[in-house]
């Protein structure tokens, strides 16, 4: 019996190495848990029809545990074959560590620019080791309904932003604005740094502030702060207790008007909803100003230098590089615009709507990812904190940008 | 017995296996975290820097500021649980020792099961009824007309804290009361005999016979509660994520160290200072646990039956 037992256990080990030299899986880590379906059902399956002998499996972890859990599995070994790369400095020192492989050899890149590359580079602009896949653009949805309905139409301005927030509000049938401060970064991501980029004049203050000619203190930069100081009166009741998915659901539930948004909203939205949307940019200051926009390069993925199966992990990045996986994957996720230089055609209104923006104004990303958030207090996370409180009125938005700037300044110096 | 007495060695087989675990899982680890907080990165080596990190944890302005909201934080998490969590816990056991309470066994299991609970669960059902959109806790109070009384508690710095203290009471009470509940019941009769036929009952009873019968186990509820309280994370994590928000007003010393061992967003995890933190929270319990054990337990007096 014992030996039988033995056997069959032996017999079943010897099986399982046969079955695994067979077939190569590669594993892909990602944070976007809100993707599975569409990387098992659309992705996936026609990398595999195309390329036999390579499975591909799609195992991702909650937003906010990404980066430690990868870390983690990283420095254990146990960590995937393809990377979703985060963009900027949390990539950067991945690479550094060895622990993302040098892709700038794959023939893939040459269908990027160099700006869609900037955020998975060396600072010297030598080695790329991510795949870019998308970017993200930050402005407002709104319920076309709820606007028709109050005879309102999409605010240009700042003053008619209000305007329109202070119509919802005296009607009372919606509540004006769907966002809360529990989770934080919707108050950064989604506030500071959707309506800043009009303030600061996107790219010439971002740059500025890594030059050090600008400061957070600087009147441009704590403007944002108190726009977003404003917005309170417009939040739902309890915004303080309300999270990201509450604010998702309020909006979808057609309770509330406004939604200050991030594209990647989309094709989640249009499942939820079942009324008519739209989408407007930040609102600027004057009639006729120029308008900025948050398109924020947010999502690569690079190859774990470590990994077992280096040939085929590399084909399935030529591939995520090709024209044909954009294609796919704009369509599949109206709201992540493909960086490939070709261009892609998209289906979804809305997503049509957001890259819109990009003919008529102009691009930048968030002010805080590029090397502002390298060091400790990190630049980012801190936004955060300053971002709720300032909502939540426990900090004024002098004092918050007086914080972030002394923060910054206690790591931070910029190269002369 | 002429001659000395073998060396036993059964004993000594007897404990291999529970001292071998034991060592792998924690005293080994235990040692490897206080080694690492005594290195730090420097360039791309790691080098050994002595009590550096510790320097910075309590010399840097921002450090320190972090480490002692979060100690703050904590020391008030744990007297909340000293004066709700353990005098109910006592409250519920004489109750429940009381003979003439009927369906005591339901009871009991009723307030034990959230013990059993998973965090995750516990934090996410709360985060649920105490929600201002979805939640039935403003409904409830509406219905007794008490709707004023409601707000967003956890998303307000002052009440945060005592909200989520409060949950984690919900959850553990059962504990203290499982405890006292035994020790009440194994008091012997013939003390109860004897007090009654000297005309003490009821409360008298409880305070000036009970009480101090069962404050050995009150000593060890409360030790529990200490070190249970310095190493909490979980409820913390779950409900209010790693910035244990708002303005960190929910910072503990565990969401503190996760925070800073593994990092957080754009934050890349340091291990050294995360482990210069465990070793601080380490120390931190390591004395209280002392002070209990040299101060207080020896003074407790015992009674043998």
């Amino acid at each position: 019996m014992k030996k039988t037992l033995r056997f069959a256990l032996l017999a079943s080990t010897l099986l399982a190495g046969t079955a695994q030299a067979e077939d190569v899986t590669l594993t892909i880590e990602s944070w976007r848990n809100d993707d599975l379906t569409i990387w098992q059902d659309t992705l996936i399956p026609a990398f595999e029809a195309a390329n036999p002998g390579i499975k591909v499996t799609f195992s991702p972890t909650a937003p906010a545990e990404y980066n430690a859990a990868l870390n983690s599995k990283l420095s254990a070994g146990s960590a995937g074959d393809l990377i979703t790369c985060r963009p900027f400095d949390a990539s950067l020192e991945l690479f550094k560590q060895g622990n993302l492989a040098d892709l700038t050899s794959l023939a893939a890149m040459a269908n990027f620019s160099d700006v869609a590359k900037s955020a998975w580079q060396t600072d010297d602009a030598a080695a790329t080791f991510c795949v870019p896949m998308a970017s993200v653009i930050h402005g407002f949805i709104y319920n076309k309904e709820a606007f028709d309905k109050l005879g309102i139409s999409p605010p240009t301005t700042v003053d008619e932003f209000f305007a329109a927030l202070d119509k919802i509000k005296a009607d009372g049938t919606y509540i004006p604005m769907a966002m809360g401060t529990a989770d934080q970064w919707e108050a950064a991501t989604m506030g500071y740094n959707n309506i800043g980029p009009n303030y600061w004049k996107g790219e010439e203050g971002r740059l500025a502030l890594i030059k050090g000619t600008q400061k957070l203190t600087d009147a441009d930069w704590v403007a944002p702060f108190e726009q977003l100081a404003k917005w309170k009166d417009y939040l739902g009741d309890g915004y303080q207790a309300q999270t990201y998915p509450d604010s998702q659901n309020l909006f979808t539930l057609g309770r509330a008007a406004i939604y200050p948004a991030g594209s990647w909203e989309i094709a989640g939205f249009n499942t939820q909803a079942a009324f008519k949307m739209g989408a407007f940019p930040p609102p600027v200051a004057a009639a006729g100003d120029d308008c900025y926009i948050s398109d924020h390069t947010d999502i690569a993925m690079g190859m774990n230098a470590k990994t077992a199966h280096p040939e085929e992990t590399k084909k399935f990045l030529e591939w995520v590089g090709s024209p044909e996986f954009a294609t796919m994957y704009a369509n599949a996720l109206p709201g992540f615009f493909s960086l490939n230089s070709t261009p892609v055609e998209m289906k979804d209104p809305l997503a049509q709507e957001f890259v819109s923006w990009r003919g008529k104004c102009h691009s930048t990303i968030r002010s805080t990812y590029q090397i502002l958030s390298r060091g400790t207090p990190n630049l980012e996370n801190e936004t955060w904190t300053a971002s709720a409180n300032v909502i939540n009125g426990t900090e004024t938005p002098a004092n918050a940008a007086k914080r972030l700037q002394e923060g910054l300044e206690s790591w931070y110096k910029p190269a002369p | 017995m002429a001659g000395r007495k073998a060396f036993r060695w059964h004993i000594a087989v007897f404990l291999a296996p529970a001292v071998l675990v034991y060592t792998a899982i924690m005293i080994i680890p235990l040692f490897g975290t206080l080694n690492l907080s005594l290195y730090n990165v420097q360039g791309q080596n790691r080098v050994f820097v002595g009590l550096a990190n510790f320097a910075t944890l309590f010399g840097d302005p921002r450090w320190s500021a972090s480490f002692w909201n979060a100690l703050g934080n904590n020391c008030w998490f744990f007297v909340i649980h000293m004066l709700v969590q353990n005098p109910i816990g006592v409250l519920l056991a004489a109750i429940l020792s009381s003979p003439r309470l009927r369906m005591a066994a339901f009871y009991r299991t009723a307030i034990f099961i959230p013990t059993i609970l998973s965090f995750v669960i516990v934090g996410f059902v709360w985060k649920l009824i105490l929600s201002p959109i979805w939640g039935i806790a403003p409904g409830m109070l509406d219905a007794v007309g008490l709707k004023s009384l409601y707000g967003p508690w956890l998303g307000k710095p002052d009440t945060a804290l005592i909200t989520l203290a409060l949950v984690s009471v919900w959850q553990f009470v059962g504990i203290p009361m499982m405890l006292i509940y035994a020790a009440l019941l194994s008091i012997p009769d013939d003390v109860i005999e004897a007090a009654e036929m000297d005309g003490l009952t009821g409360w008298a009873q409880f305070w000036k016979i009970k009480l101090p019968l069962i404050l050995p186990s009150i000593g060890i509820i409360s030790i529990l509660t200490f070190v249970g309280n310095f190493n909490a994370f979980d409820l913390i994590y779950v409900s209010q994520g790693a910035l244990a928000g708002p303005n960190f007003s929910t910072d503990i010393l565990g969401t503190f160290l996760y925070r800073t061992f593994f990092g957080f967003q754009l934050q890349l995890g340091d291990p050294h200072m995360g482990a210069a933190i465990a070793t601080a929270m380490f120390g931190i319990i390591l004395v209280g646990v002392c002070i209990y054990l040299f101060a207080i337990q020896t003074r407790l007096r015992r009674y043998q039956f």
